[in-house]
């Protein structure tokens, strides 16, 4: 299969990076597929090709491997993706509507990007933030605790270029940039943002106003 | 304070400033665990957690000390070969949702717990596989192990010990079923992740065929406080075969959903009194004690002790403690069928009984919830879960048939009630958060 133009020589230097990390070279095929993603935008075939040809494997395999997980996108993804959990729990608290909404006021289906490429819109699985339901997220940053009306100024937001700040995360960026952190390569923004939401802390707080401690370790060795 | 509710561990520096930091982890005490450790015996820290009677925390419960000690440890032969530890941070079980937080504000709890962790097994690489859609917590982990190193926690010869660790942070790329412990080693090894025939077990043959310890991060962040605290202090809470205290997640229809660490045992009843209990005119319909792949329970399960022994002589299983509550508003076909799409949607193809059997229970569930279907549905749905269970190649198509078989046994009225309405009997709007802000298009 002729791949056409290879990737730039850079991004061949920081695939074999990712290599290195690793005591077995096939181990770095994930992280891999997410730095394609971030220089292509998705998985392409010469993305492909390029991560058969330093694993050593056949591009069969890494097109196996680049099939089966959902975050491996083989169309391109607009410049912010907007999931909204459609998992039982955010989807009975409200996600149902605002998938709705935001298909209608988009006018975009399941896993299909507006025109102006600024938004792909996609149903996601539990993303384990639960107990801040209905939840969604922006480039897998959490949106905790929205409604149809947030989530529609969200995406218009995104639409228009303005700042958007995750609720327990930094302003988010693009999708190529996320897709670059989960290549493993940090973006220096890990202390931004807080600590916790509201709902990670109510357990804490109910202990403290309760005086409710753990046992003192003192105790220990009493037996 | 003879008998603390909760008992917050794990989350007692979370309201701390910047608590991700190595700073603040090392204020309050942080890393201090692994000097003790790192002085030890090897054997004396498997020894001492199997002491604490620690169990897993990613749902199954299998006492984590003792799967250390099935690590080979002979100098020669098939344990000769380099030793891992991989730690399970894929949580994505529907409900689920205590390791995400619990590494985004102290991502160095779970760090110093991997140190000690592999210490302890010989390990000379771990890591920490954690889901890909997270990307803040993918943030934190990346710069505490980054923070780790600088300060000599990681590498060679930490602090002077002789021993040598690299923790490498691996982005999964979305797949609940990576969080079955051998396909998230297959995954982790660059392939789809598919699960792996048992035996060889991991602790024999696991990543790159070589003996291999898989822990869930609340498991592996547990450590630090046993080493730091003792086997006694740990066991000084819970009951008598579920020891130590653990993330209990609310979710759902309450007034106060969130994370409550509290010694395991406590009730949901007594969870929700605390906590204030159902949102404001409802009662509670129906409830998972530890994800969607455990039996659902009712209000009359309220006073069953949330450990491994109470929920399971309830019928059900303790799971991953995440408590998803639904008032009377929730048709229970409707969260049932839900749940059975997301199996079909993340079964991985490799066994027939799952990939088909998953495919057909949404055909059949899907025409009960729109009313078309008729009794015999119900018993068809019956045997296409007695097809599935304990015929699949994992337990991701044994969890599938939990909320259909418990949602039978519990509501087979309601199912009725679907098709002799001829409809789903349920206004779906009542059930959300913003009932009355506004929920049609």
């Amino acid at each position: 299969m002729n791949a056409g133009e290879g990737l730039e020589e850079s991004t061949l230097a920081e695939l074999k990076e990712i290599v290195a990390r690793y005591p077995k070279p096939g181990s770095a095929l994930l992280p891999m597929l997410h730095l394609v993603q971030s220089v292509e935008g998705k998985v392409t075939s010469r993305g492909i090709e390029a991560c058969a040809d330093i694993l050593d494997i056949s591009a069969a395999e890494v097109s196996g491997v680049a099939t089966f997980y959902t975050m491996y996108k083989r169309r391109a993804v607009g410049e912010y993706h907007v999931g909204v959990c459609t998992n039982t729990l955010c989807a009975v608290m409200g996600g149902d509507e605002i998938f709705e909404r935001l298909k209608v006021h988009l006018d975009v289906g399941n896993d299909e990007t507006t025109d102006d490429g600024k938004v792909t819109l996609e149903h996601i699985e539990c993303n384990a933030a639960c107990d801040y339901a209905p939840v969604m997220t922006v480039n897998w940053e959490f949106m905790d605790n929205m409604t149809p009306e947030s989530a529609t100024e969200l995406v218009d937001d995104l639409r228009a270029g303005k700042d958007v700040t995750s609720t327990r995360g930094p302003r988010v960026c693009t999708w190529r940039e996320a897709e670059r952190v989960l290549a493993g390569f940090p973006d220096d923004l890990a202390d931004e943002g807080p600590a916790a939401g509201h709902a990670t802390l109510v357990g804490l707080e109910i202990a403290r106003e309760n005086g409710w401690k753990a046992p003192s370790a003192d105790r220990k060795d009493v037996s | 304070m003879a008998h603390p509710w909760l008992t917050p561990v794990l989350s007692d520096d979370w309201d701390a400033d910047k608590p991700w930091t190595l700073e603040t982890y090392e204020h309050s005490g942080g890393y201090d665990a692994l000097k003790t450790a790192l002085a030890m015996d090897q054997d004396a820290v498997i020894q001492l957690v199997k002491d604490s009677g620690l169990r897993g925390r990613g749902g199954a419960g299998f006492p984590t000390g003792m799967k250390w000690g099935f690590i080979p440890q002979a100098k020669d032969g098939e344990a000769a070969k380099p030793h891992y530890l991989v730690v399970n941070a894929d949580e994505s079980e529907p409900g689920t949702c205590k390791d995400i937080p619990l590494m985004m504000a102290t991502p160095h709890t779970l760090v110093e717990g991997v140190i000690i962790s592999s210490f302890a097994i010989r390990a000379d690489h771990a890591f920490i596989y954690v889901r890909g859609e997270v990307l803040h917590v993918v943030r934190r982990l990346q710069r505490a192990v980054q923070e780790a190193y600088l300060a000599g926690h990681l590498g060679k010869n930490i602090h002077g010990s002789g021993y040598d660790l690299e923790l490498t942070v691996h982005a999964g790329a979305g797949a609940y079923i990576c969080g079955e412990e051998t396909a998230l080693l297959d995954s982790l090894e660059g392939r789809r992740g598919q699960p792996r025939l048992r035996p060889p077990f991991p602790a024999v043959a696991g990543l790159y065929a070589a003996p291999t310890v898989i822990n869930n991060v609340e498991s592996i962040a547990s450590v630090p406080s046993i080493v730091k605290n003792g086997a006694e202090w740990f066991a000084s809470m819970g009951t008598e075969k579920s020891k130590g205290m653990t993330l209990y997640s609310l979710s759902g229809h309450v007034k106060r959903p969130g994370q409550y660490e509290a010694p395991l045992g406590i009730t949901l009843r007594q969870l929700l009194q605390i906590s204030g209990g159902m949102r404001e005119g409802h009662e509670l319909k129906f409830w998972t004690p530890g994800g969607s792949s455990t039996p659902i329970l009712t209000a009359e399960h309220l006073d069953v002790p949330l450990d491994y022994e109470g929920v399971g002589a309830a019928g059900s299983m303790l799971g991953t403690k995440a408590l998803q509550v639904f008032d009377e508003t929730t048709c229970v076909v409707r969260a049932v069928l839900r749940w059975t799409e997301f199996y079909k949607h993340e079964s991985c193809g490799k066994c027939t009984p799952c990939r088909e059997g998953t495919w057909w229970l949404v055909q059949t569930l899907a025409r009960l919830e729109n009313g078309k279907g008729s009794e015999a549905d119900l018993e068809l749905l019956l045997d296409q879960c007695d097809n599935i269970l304990g015929r699949a190649f994992c337990a991701l198509g044994d969890g599938a048939t939990s909320p259909i078989t418990s949602s039978i046994q519990y509501f087979r009225e309601e199912y009725i009630a679907h098709f002799t309405a001829g409809r789903c009997p349920f206004d779906h709007a009542a059930s959300t958060v913003f009932e009355t802000a506004g929920a049609t298009p």
